[in-house]
Formats: C-alpha cells, sequence, structure tokens
C-alpha cells in the first residue's frame, strides 16, 4: 500500500478534479436539471440525490482504485507477481490491495462531500454517515480486489463493470425511490450491495431512522467479499 | 552439503499437456548456471515453480535445502529475480521501487538506507535516484530491476532474459554487473535466448526441449561432445549442412572429398550448433 500511496500522493490534485467530474455531471443533470421542483416526502430531489451519489462515487472510486489498478498490475505490467514473490502473508498483500481502494474512494467522496455541502447546506454530516461510507468504501474495495483476482484478461474486468456496476450504479437505489418501483424488482434491487448504501447514507444524510438492516447487509457484504478475495488469492498463489 | 537448486522428478501439466516432464537438476552453491531452450520447452513454467508463483503437479524442489512446496515463505527470502518482463512499478522512481522491495523483504529504516545507496551505487544508478521509471533507458531500467532483486541479498538470483532488447554496450554491462554478482558468491540461474551470452557467462548449462534436460555440462563439455571443428556446406542455394569433427584435420579431411563446387566454411563450433543439433531449431530471437 505504501507504493499506492506515494503514487496517489505524486497525482493528488490531477486524481481528485478527474474523480469529481462524473459525480458533478450526475448531480448537475439529474439533481438540477431532471428533478428540479420534484419534492419527494418533503424533501427536494437535489437532496435526496446527493447521499446517493456519494454512495456511487465511494463504490466506483473504491472498485476501480482498488480492482481496476490491481488487475494492470496483475496482468499487464505483472508487478503483481513482485508482491506474491515476497516474503509477506496473504492477508497483508489483500489488505494493502484493497485498502488503497479505501483511501481513493474516501478522498473522492469527501471532496464531492465538500462541493454538495455548498449546494444543499442541510444535509447532516454524522458518525452514522461516515461509518457507511468507510463500509461502503471497504465493500467495493474488497469487491474489486475480487474481481482483479478472478479475471483473466482486461476484457474480463471490462465486462464485469459492464453488467455489474453500471446496472447498479442507475438501480441501486441512486436516483430514484425504492418505494416507486414495482414489489417485484424492489426485491431484486435489495440485492444489490449498492441499494444498501445508498439507503443507509441517505437516511443518515437527511436524518430519518437508519435503516440498521441494510448496514448489517453491506456488511455481509464485505465479509463475503474480504473471504472470496481470499480463498482467490490463495488459489494463485502455492 | 545441500545444493543451492534440486530438482527431483518435476511434473508441470496443464489440461493434460506436459508442459515440463520427469525434470531433475541440481545447481551447486556459487554456480553460474544457463538454462537454455527454445519457445515452449518449459523454461519458464520451471522458473516459476522454483520462485514459488506456480504449483508444480508433482515432484520435489528444494532450494538452499528447503522444500518450495512445504515452505514457500522462507524459501521467498531466499531468492532475487530479474523478470524478462519490465516488472518495475512506473509510478514511483528507481529508489522508490528498490524502497517498496526493501519493505516487502522486511528491512528496518537503516538497513533500507544503507543498501539502496549501495545498490545504485553497484549498478551506476546514484544519479539516476529519483527519475521515474519511465524516463529512463532500458538499460538502466534493467540495472534498477537487477538492484531491486538484490536488495535483501539473496543467495540464488534468477535472471530470465536479462538482457533482452539491450544494445550491445549495455548488454556487455550487465554481462560484468552478473559476472561480478557470481564472483561475489551469488548463485545464479540465468535463462536467456542469446547463445553467444549463456557461452560468454555460464559454467555449466542445461539444455530444456519439451520439459526435459536433454544435455547439461559446460559450454566447452557440450561442444566436444558434438565435435570443436564445424563445416558448413552451402548446397547451391538449398540451404547450408554442417557436419562436426573433432579437429581441424578431421574437418579438412573430409572437406577434400567435397566437390570444388561446394562453397565450404571450417570454423570453430559454438553453443548454438549444439543447441540446433540437440533441439532441431535455432533459438527465437536470438541468433537466428
Amino acid at each position: 500500500m505504501w507504493a499506492d500511496l506515494v503514487a496517489l500522493k505524486r497525482r493528488g490534485p490531477r486524481y481528485l478534479i478527474t474523480t469529481l467530474v462524473s459525480p458533478i455531471l450526475y448531480l448537475v443533470a439529474f439533481g438540477w436539471g431532471l428533478g428540479r421542483g420534484i419534492n419527494l416526502n418533503g424533501t427536494s430531489y437535489l437532496e435526496f440525490v446527493i447521499p446517493g451519489i456519494i454512495a456511487l462515487t465511494a463504490m466506483t472510486t473504491s472498485f476501480n482504485g482498488a480492482g481496476t489498478r490491481l488487475n494492470v498490475d496483475r496482468l499487464y505490467f505483472k508487478s503483481f507477481d513482485e508482491c506474491l514473490m515476497a516474503p509477506i502473508s496473504l492477508t497483508s498483500l489483500l489488505m494493502g490491495k484493497a485498502l488503497i481502494g479505501v483511501v481513493r474512494g474516501l478522498m473522492s467522496s469527501v471532496a464531492f462531500l465538500i462541493v454538495a455541502m455548498l449546494i444543499a447546506p442541510h444535509i447532516h454530516i454524522g458518525p452514522q454517515f461516515l461509518l457507511g461510507l468507510l463500509l461502503t468504501c471497504l465493500t467495493f474495495a474488497f469487491l474489486g480486489v475480487l474481481a482483479a483476482l478472478l479475471a483473466r484478461s482486461h476484457e474480463d474486468m471490462a465486462v464485469f463493470g459492464s453488467l455489474i456496476l453500471m446496472p447498479m450504479t442507475f438501480l441501486g437505489g441512486t436516483f430514484f425511490s425504492l418505494s416507486q418501483v414495482p414489489v417485484g424488482l424492489k426485491y431484486a434491487l435489495y440485492a444489490l450491495p449498492l441499494t444498501h448504501s445508498s439507503l443507509f447514507l441517505r437516511a443518515a444524510a437527511l436524518d430519518q431512522p437508519l435503516p440498521w438492516g441494510s448496514f448489517w447487509i453491506l456488511l455481509a457484504f464485505f465479509v463475503a467479499f474480504l473471504v472470496g478475495g481470499m480463498v482467490t488469492l490463495k488459489k494463485i498463489s502455492i | 552439503m545441500s545444493k543451492m537448486i534440486e530438482i527431483s522428478g518435476l511434473n508441470k501439466d496443464y489440461s493434460g499437456k506436459k508442459v515440463v516432464d520427469c525434470l531433475d537438476l541440481e545447481i551447486g552453491h556459487g554456480e553460474l548456471f544457463g538454462f537454455l531452450g527454445p519457445n515452449g520447452a518449459g523454461k519458464t513454467t520451471t522458473i516459476r515453480i522454483l520462485t514459488t508463483l506456480t504449483k508444480p503437479s508433482s515432484g520435489l524442489v528444494r532450494i538452499n535445502g528447503i522444500d518450495v512446496a512445504k515452505d514457500p515463505a522462507h524459501v521467498k527470502s531466499e531468492f532475487g529475480i530479474v523478470q524478462q518482463h519490465l516488472s518495475l512499478n512506473r509510478d514511483l522512481t528507481i529508489g522508490e521501487n528498490l524502497q517498496l522491495h526493501a519493505r516487502l523483504h522486511h528491512l528496518t529504516r537503516k538497513e533500507r538506507k544503507e543498501r539502496i545507496a549501495d545498490l545504485l551505487d553497484y549498478v551506476e544508478l546514484s544519479d539516476h535516484a529519483d527519475y521515474l521509471i519511465d524516463d529512463v533507458s532500458g538499460g538502466m531500467k534493467r540495472r534498477a530491476m537487477i538492484a531491486r532483486a538484490l536488495i535483501h541479498r539473496p543467495k540464488l538470483l534468477f535472471l530470465d532474459e536479462p538482457t533482452v532488447g539491450l544494445d550491445a554496450q549495455t548488454r556487455r554491462k550487465v554481462w560484468d554487473l552478473i559476472r561480478r554478482m557470481n564472483s561475489e558468491g551469488t548463485t545464479v540461474f540465468l535463462t536467456t535466448h542469446y547463445i553467444e551470452e549463456a557461452e560468454a557467462l555460464c559454467q555449466r548449462v542445461g539444455v530444456l526441449h519439451h520439459g526435459r534436460i536433454i544435455a547439461i555440462g559446460s559450454p566447452l563439455s557440450l561442444r566436444q561432445n558434438l565435435g570443436m571443428i564445424a563445416v558448413e556446406m552451402n548446397l547451391n542455394g538449398n540451404g547450408t549442412e554442417y557436419r562436426y569433427f573433432a579437429d581441424r584435420a578431421k574437418a579438412a579431411q573430409f572437406i577434400e572429398t567435397l566437390p570444388s563446387t561446394e562453397r565450404v566454411v571450417m570454423r570453430e563450433s559454438n553453443l548454438e550448433d549444439v543447441f540446433i543439433e540437440l533441439t532441431g531449431q535455432k533459438v527465437q530471437g536470438g541468433l537466428t
């Protein structure tokens, strides 16, 4: 993780600017554009959508920060082999590769949050919100590591992004309330980790009763991805 | 005393296809050993098994007396490797790459500082420590990889095509470095496509073909087995035929029996002749 932090420090400002482009575009297009004038149970759509975009930002930056990087190091530069040949435990290796995703996820989310707070100052940022954000970053960073370890090519990673992340981006309760969708679809959407992240962060940000069930489900996803990553790493090393 | 590398009955197959076939090999402490073979002979797989990256299907591998399959964590401190492809971290400088490797090998801050300075000096890169990897030449990258591989002072160094893609001058520099490391006691296991490299550097070479060692010995003894003198006969545009003789007198005697129209060259045989005779093919990427 030390090397990733050195690289991140070197590219910090550029990284922050590029990582803020997508969430700000979502904010402008959905929050100010489509959602202007929409009110959801007394909450403006802008305030409703901001926690969803934060969950989305945390997901994509954590996943890419850990997974895409590992995938390139493993399959293109082969520098991951150097780590596998070093006398370090697989647990340390897994943690290091995932935690850089968490750092990147938190950096981007907090940067977006600062921008969002200028637009919607009523958003409440408390310990529960930060806890939910940290768990979101952990969950998707470990999912990124798992995907990168399972991928046999860069194409596999792109397919994973298209089939898993992209649908989650738009269906994971980020831009609309789950109460608006048919019952069958609603249950299907509850199977997505981002849905629980959005629900928890939104409730925390809007000072509503916290859906702790979503928190525990997200925690279960995190544990599952961590264990999956460990098992896969054990399989690819001797 | 145990050998530095002991391989016994090593097999590796992928989906039923044997890549390494009952390989036996012993390499002594302080030896500079060359591992030759055409593409697909099983060299890379063997190195991956030796360096804990690939699990063998069966067989025994020991490095410095340690069983690689049973104690991979311990074995990892015994060797260093310079891979064929550039495996340096491109986001880091040369110095930071060494720093990273030193950290992975749990060196203390003081050890890291001292060894990085010593090694950069050793590979003549002290002035380039703060250069990003993409800002230095191929030769410098290769020397940085060698320095990185030596940071934890391994007893055994694997060099997988260490001079591929380098110009002649830089290649000679790397050769000097390899000789120097070996003379200081490091056992070197070298794979190369450049036959003259193996001939110039190695005390012993093993020729791998279809996953098996088909010849092993010093470059001189392998040449002696084949014949020290080679006669090349140009078959009037239909390729070249080679014959080998123990000495010049016998070769000259043979040449006298040939029709005068034939273009003939008499020269000393080399390791490439040995390789081609044994495997029936030239080494791709090398002196082809």
